[in-house]
């Protein structure tokens, strides 16, 4: 398989379906296991981490996970392909800018990939669409349990699965959210949330965009404790209290900017549309924030029934957009693909060729303007 | 909102001081406020961490009475001076080689928490999961207890003297 055939789509994950799919963007679970009998990365010859892709890679390539599976050598593809995978969400930052012999497995439809020899010798994690905790941690522990009979993780009874930071020792599990909060921000509530978050011992970071900014009003909410807790406590508190909390809390808001400053919405929500539909040039930063606004107003409209003078606007335009018979929508998997495929990565990769960040720019402005204005 | 200092950032740090009656306001972005000397960071970074409870720590000569030579991992040869500028173990053994040192930095990383008591890989032996299973049932019943749950509570108590 080639990146390309994935390249000009969003991923099923990203597809806005799922429980809560408005705010809660996808549900992520990822496992750190290490093999007994070898040292940790930091510590294997070049040899060594060899000889431990290759055994993962066998395994891994013949699980039977209900989808294609294909391997990419990360330390042999180019750069731009890997800056796709990170953009994609499939790979780590680090694991495509490291060092040494280390791969990733991916199941085509990219619910699943596997990371060898990231920081510890196998990273697997399962991904899914809206509030989908509890599934993703049932599924990715089959698929723990499948590697699980082939070989021996490093284990102790006291301390549980081995990691090479301590920092994920035990459970080796991140459990993590991607949570679109536009309102909050909007309402000047954001920082009071990302407090709340830090005083739970939670660890939130941007989803887009370099580095813990959050472009687009993007947040990634994760678990840092990972011994002393069983995996389902961690799953159950994030399922079952913590998102749905921070849900009720930007529907608030939500409602909240609709019941008291219906302007204000209305102003972003009028900037956005006029500034996305004709830039000439627009920046992958500018992008984000405007396209925030515009999948709030969709967001508003499909689940509150908001319908203020720029959220109808927005509407009419969808219904403008398409032909007489078929009246094509602006909905919020077209502007999920704008986030995703505006990238520069995967702008670039379905351009065919390298691109310096200013014909970026245009060529981002003209995609969108032709998703909007139909 | 601009950065009241540099007028050209956002400000993302807003300070409310009331002082003798009187509010002042002040919006900063991250750098600007940095420059003031106001403490913005609210995460501690894995560096962060290790270097401020290594610090802390008794050396390893202190520790172990080795004046002569830094202790250092029989299987991997590894030592604590790495793991402070790395923030990564050398091998699965550093865990036994340097528990007392590391013991405080995980009781920190997990939340004071220093006992596996998640999943258990099947090929175990049945005593070690039967004691994850336990460690797992005492760590909720102080939940239970602690939130005044006693229908719980209870439940849990007979759990565990079964599994005894």
């Amino acid at each position: 398989m080639k990146l390309t055939d994935i390249s000009g789509d969003i991923n099923e994950w990203f597809d806005g379906s799922g429980p809560l799919a408005d705010i809660v963007i996808s549900s992520r679970i990822r496992l750190a296991r290490n093999m007994a009998g070898h040292k940790f990365l930091s510590r294997c010859s070049a040899a060594e981490k060899s000889e431990i892709l290759k055994k993962l890679r066998d395994i891994l390539m013949s699980l039977e996970l209900g989808d294609k599976i294909f391997y990419l050598s990360v330390d042999k593809t180019p750069v731009l392909d890997r800056h796709f995978l990170v953009e994609r969400h499939l790979i780590s930052r680090h694991h495509a800018f490291g060092k040494g012999p280390r791969g990733v497995v991916i199941a085509q439809r990219e619910f699943f990939t596997a990371m060898i020899n990231e920081e510890d010798h196998l990273r697997i994690q399962m991904l899914k669409g809206g509030l989908q905790l509890t599934r993703c941690a049932e599924q990715i522990n089959r698929i723990d349990d499948m590697i699980e009979q082939k070989i021996d993780y490093a284990f102790s009874p006291r301390y549980g699965y081995l990691t090479a930071c301590p920092t994920n020792l035990g459970t080796g599990i991140r459990v993590s959210v991607m949570l679109h909060l536009p309102a909050l921000k909007m309402t000047g509530q954001i920082e009071k949330f990302l407090n709340a978050t830090r005083d739970m011992g939670l660890a939130v970071r941007g989803l887009f965009g370099e580095g813990t900014e959050a472009a687009g009003d993007f947040y990634q909410l994760s678990n840092q404790v990972t011994l002393g807790i069983s995996e389902a406590d961690i799953v159950a508190q994030f399922e079952n209290a913590i998102i749905p909390e921070i849900v009720e809390y930007e529907n608030t808001a939500r409602n909240q900017l609709l019941s008291k400053e219906p302007d204000v919405l209305d102003d972003k929500i009028s900037r956005a549309m006029a500034l996305l539909r004709n830039a000439n040039l627009i920046s992958s930063q500018e992008a984000l924030f405007l396209l925030s606004h515009l999948r709030m107003g969709i967001n508003m409209h499909e689940r509150m029934g908001a319908s203020t003078p720029a959220i109808k606007r927005l509407c009419k335009l969808s219904a403008a957009s398409g032909n007489a018979d078929k009246p094509q929508s602006i909905s919020i998997t077209t502007i999920n693909r704008l986030f995703m495929l505006t990238q520069p990565a995967h702008l670039q990769l379905n351009y065919g060729k390298t691109l310096d960040a200013a014909h970026r720019d245009i060529l981002r402005a003209k995609i969108i303007r032709s998703a909007l204005n139909g | 909102m601009q950065c009241q200092v540099c007028q050209k950032r956002e400000a993302t740090i807003h300070l409310t001081e009331i002082t003798d009656g009187v509010r002042t306001e002040m919006h900063l972005c991250e750098h600007c406020a940095q420059e003031e000397g106001i403490a913005v960071k609210s995460q501690l970074s894995i560096n962060e961490l290790l270097s401020s409870l290594l610090a802390t720590q008794p050396s390893d000569d202190e520790l172990f009475g080795d004046t002569e030579q830094e202790l250092s991992c029989p299987h991997c040869g590894f030592t604590l001076g790495q793991f402070t500028k790395e923030a990564v173990l050398g091998c699965p053994h550093d865990y036994e080689v340097f528990e007392k040192l590391l013991l405080p930095l995980i009781e920190k990383a997990h939340d004071g928490k220093t006992v596996h008591c998640g999943k258990v890989p099947s090929k175990m032996p049945k005593d070690t999961k039967k004691q994850i299973k336990l460690t797992a049932l005492h760590q909720q019943l102080e939940v239970a207890v602690q939130s005044e749950d006693y229908e719980l509570a209870a439940k849990l108590r007979d759990k565990i003297n079964q599994l005894k």
